[in-house]
């Protein structure tokens, strides 16, 4: 089992969000998320999915994808350099004077902004790796306990150009 | 020219070559009827039930090779077509069903007899789509025929909201359509076509295995050239019968959970195996990881998703099997397969395929079904008869099955019957039915009555749902749970077995035929058998309905039990296995 990434084109139509999404629950692959939106063609819409799943499933998800009259491309962003990035905002609830000084110091340190606030609550704005918005809510919750709410718009993902690293 | 969308309809419908339309009207739908009306070109069958229509539209596609087209209105018309959508689908039958829909300004609103069939039936069909606007009614029509057969051949439904019936447009119908994200497989890869002839030729046990695709494609004479060519034995599964004729000396029989002792042993034994147009579905791979273990094995394919799925295979092939046929006739050598043929033949007269009891055995109708008639159709149900038709019947050019294998859907022979009759009008059309399938679609013996379809009707009756009964019998102690079709209230609590204290079979089906206005024939003997088929094929203009009264809990021999091996079948009732 491992993580994947693909990277879809689709016809930007009604129903095809629908038809891709009911495809995963249909047939039991393990969606962990995707995010869509229109590209500079409005007439077609890029998706980025990443799943957990075994070479096997893999390789059934994206013919099965194929398959379907509405996707126009299917990439498999698995094992080539890409940059991905998420969108996340994380509110902090009942804080103290001490507590938003941490804030502070946390958000220089993962390079996050505040972007909000007010006397008891701080938002912040993360964009950065999954793994590394895993890595800030994993440390907000042991600071922040119960304190926290956490909207993550998931991945997008685009190829490189001349970097190698993710 | 400004025409209506419904003018358009029809239209289209004409660009396509369509002339027949399996029909059933509805509010919804009443424009596209109008616009119907007084058709010269285009025959419109009203069934009596939407469930009949599709399964007919689907008899028709299967026996014609043309597009099944069906027409109905929104709501319960639209939901009473799914059973059919998911059946013909899933034995990539070409169908393209219209439904008509709530006007756009209504969709959403829980509008009288509004369902969101596309949303319905999207993980069943090969694409669906409602119309939003009158100006894409024409594009979209010429895709859903394109799409539905083209490449692996399926079911598109097409969601006609009634504004856009109504609503006046360009009269315009593509010629050509392109679609960005469909583009069917047209060609073969050579290298990996050279690859599996170099496999085959070095093979001392090769085995085609032929499932529907050939069927499908058409490519039955192209097939048989292959065997003979080659001179390598042919397998089918339960689609691809009758791919090559099956009195012919290379042909072994049917694999799977109830396929031939020889075909089984054959695939187990094989040293290659030469796959074409099968997805290695469960009901013929017995246990996957014993499957054709000392094979290497070639597949070839239309559909990408169907290759190393169940079976990993060695040399994968993405074409369609005529393409492929085709490309393989002009490299393919002899080979020296006498031996192994004569293995095979060993194999065949140890156990061959056949029903050891005295009188009248669902075998000796099916032989009969074989000697009386040459060129015609047989549908079969779902069930035990299904599955001894699958044994017995002798399929050839002229003789072709019908039968529901992905979805295994009762209640689809009769209907799919009607459909084929009507498609091929000189044609003999036999249907071979359960009691209990017969009566999931008993209501279109109305409709073979008003199109004069001289249809026989052969009901293997043994009382019983057979094929689950024979699955309690053996793997479930007797306990003959709700499948016991004489079963009246103020029967005792727990039954095993029939007796003589069962009550009487309802309905009666001579009475019930005769209602209808269709010549009846009631056989209990096996004297009776050739007679009756005799009467049925002088009947004309009206179906002919044969109640063959057979032993109750007769089974269908051999069968591989679930979880074990092709190989490891047990070859006749009371057997532990071999
Ligand atoms: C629509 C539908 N419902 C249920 C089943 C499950 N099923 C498969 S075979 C069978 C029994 C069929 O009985 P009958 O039509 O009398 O045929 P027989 O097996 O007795 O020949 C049943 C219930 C099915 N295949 N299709
Ligand atoms: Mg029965």
């Amino acid at each position: 089992m491992k993580k994947r990434w693909i990277c879809l084109f689709v016809e930007n139509d009604v129903g095809v969000l629908a038809r891709i999404s009911g495809l995963f629950s249909g047939k039991s692959y393990n969606l962990a998320s995707l995010t869509v939106g229109p590209t500079e063609d409005r007439t077609v819409s890029r998706m980025t999915i990443s799943l957990t799943s075994d070479d096997r499933t893999f390789e059934q998800v994206k013919k099965q994808l194929g398959r379907c009259v509405e996707v126009i491309k299917v990439v498999d962003y698995t094992d080539i350099a890409i940059h991905m990035k998420e969108l996340m905002f994380v509110r902090i609830n009942n804080c103290s004077d001490r507590d938003i000084d941490g804030i502070f110091k946390i958000s220089q340190v993962f390079q996050v902004s505040v972007i909000d606030y007010s006397p008891e609550t701080v938002l912040i704005e993360s964009v950065h790796t999954e793994n590394c918005n895993n890595d800030l809510i994993a440390l907000l919750e042991k600071c922040y306990a119960n304190r926290i709410e956490i909207v993550r718009g998931g991945s997008v993902a685009v190829e490189t150009l001349s970097i190698a690293e993710r | 020219m400004m025409i209506t969308g419904a003018e358009l309809f029809v239209k289209a419908l004409k660009a396509e070559q369509v002339d027949t339309l399996f029909a059933y009207p509805g509010g919804q739908a009443i424009d596209l009827f109008n616009a119907l009306y007084g058709e010269q070109d285009i025959d419109v069958i009203l069934p009596r039930h939407e469930q009949g229509l599709v399964h007919a539209a689907d008899g028709y596609a299967r026996s014609t090779g043309k597009v099944g087209v069906c027409l109905v209105t929104s709501g319960p018309g639209a939901t009473n077509l799914v059973t059919g959508i998911a059946t013909a689908n899933y034995d990539s039958v070409p169908l393209v069903c219209f439904t008509g829909q709530v006007p756009t300004g209504l969709i959403g609103n829980d509008a009288f007899q509004e369902v969101d069939i596309v949303g319905i039936t999207r993980s069943i069909c090969k694409y669906a789509v409602t119309v939003r606007k009158r100006e894409e009614l024409a594009a979209v029509i010429r895709k859903a025929f394109l799409i539905s057969r083209t490449g692996k051949p399926g079911v598109v439904v097409v969601d006609l909201p009634k504004d856009i019936q109504r609503e006046y447009g360009s009269d315009d119908y593509p010629e050509e359509i392109e679609i960005r994200g469909y583009k069917p497989k047209l060609s073969v890869h050579p290298g990996q076509l050279k690859k599996a002839l170099e496999t085959l030729n070095h093979a001392k046990k090769p085995v085609f295995l032929v499932g529907g695709g050939v069927n499908i494609s058409h490519a039955h004479s192209e097939m048989l050239k292959l065997a003979e060519m080659t001179g390598v034995p042919v397998v089918t599964t339960i689609m691809g019968k009758g791919a090559i004729p099956t009195t012919h000396d290379l042909y072994i029989g049917n694999l799977g959970i109830h396929g031939s002792y020889a075909a089984n042993t054959a695939i187990s034994h094989c040293d290659v195996l030469f796959s074409i147009g099968t997805r290695f579905n469960d009901r013929i791979t017995g246990k996957t990881g014993h499957f054709a273990t000392h094979a290497a094995i070639i597949h070839i394919d239309i559909d990408p998703a169907s290759i190393s799925r169940n079976i990993e295979v060695d040399i994968p092939i993405v074409a369609d099997a005529k393409t492929a046929l085709l490309a393989l006739l002009e490299k393919a050598q002899k080979l020296d397969t006498e031996e192994w043929l004569e293995q095979i033949r060993q194999w065949k007269s140890q156990y061959p395929l056949s029903m050891k009891t005295e009188g009248l055995t669902p075998e000796k109708v099916i032989r009969a079904i074989n000697h009386t008639f040459d060129n015609a159709i047989i549908a079969t149900d779902v069930g035990q008869n299904q599955l001894w038709a699958t044994q017995f019947l002798e399929l050839s050019e002229k003789k072709q099955m019908l039968t529901s294998g992905g979805l295994g859907t009762m209640g689809y022979g009769f209907p799919a019957a009607i459909g084929a009759q009507i498609g091929n009008p000189l044609k003999d059309v036999i249907v071979i039915s359960g009691d209990g399938g017969m009566q999931m679609n008993i209501q279109e013996m109305a409709t073979a009555i008003c199109y004069e379809l001289p249809i026989t009707i052969c009901i293997l009756n043994n009382g019983y749902l057979g094929n689950v009964r024979q699955w309690q019998e053996m793997f479930f102690d007797r306990r003959y749970s709700s499948t016991c079709m004489r079963y009246r209230k103020s029967c005792p609590g727990s039954c095993n077995a029939p007796t003589e204290r069962c009550p009487e079979y309802t309905p009666d089906f001579m009475k019930l035929a005769e209602s209808y206005g269709a010549n009846s024939i009631r056989v209990t003997k096996e004297n009776e058998i050739a007679a009756a088929f005799e009467n049925a094929k002088h009947t004309l203009k009206v179906p002919t309905v044969i109640e063959f009264i057979i032993e109750p809990e007769a089974n269908v021999m051999p069968i591989v039990p679930p979880g074990n091996a092709l190989d490891d079948m047990i070859l006749e009732s009371g057997d532990k296995g071999i």
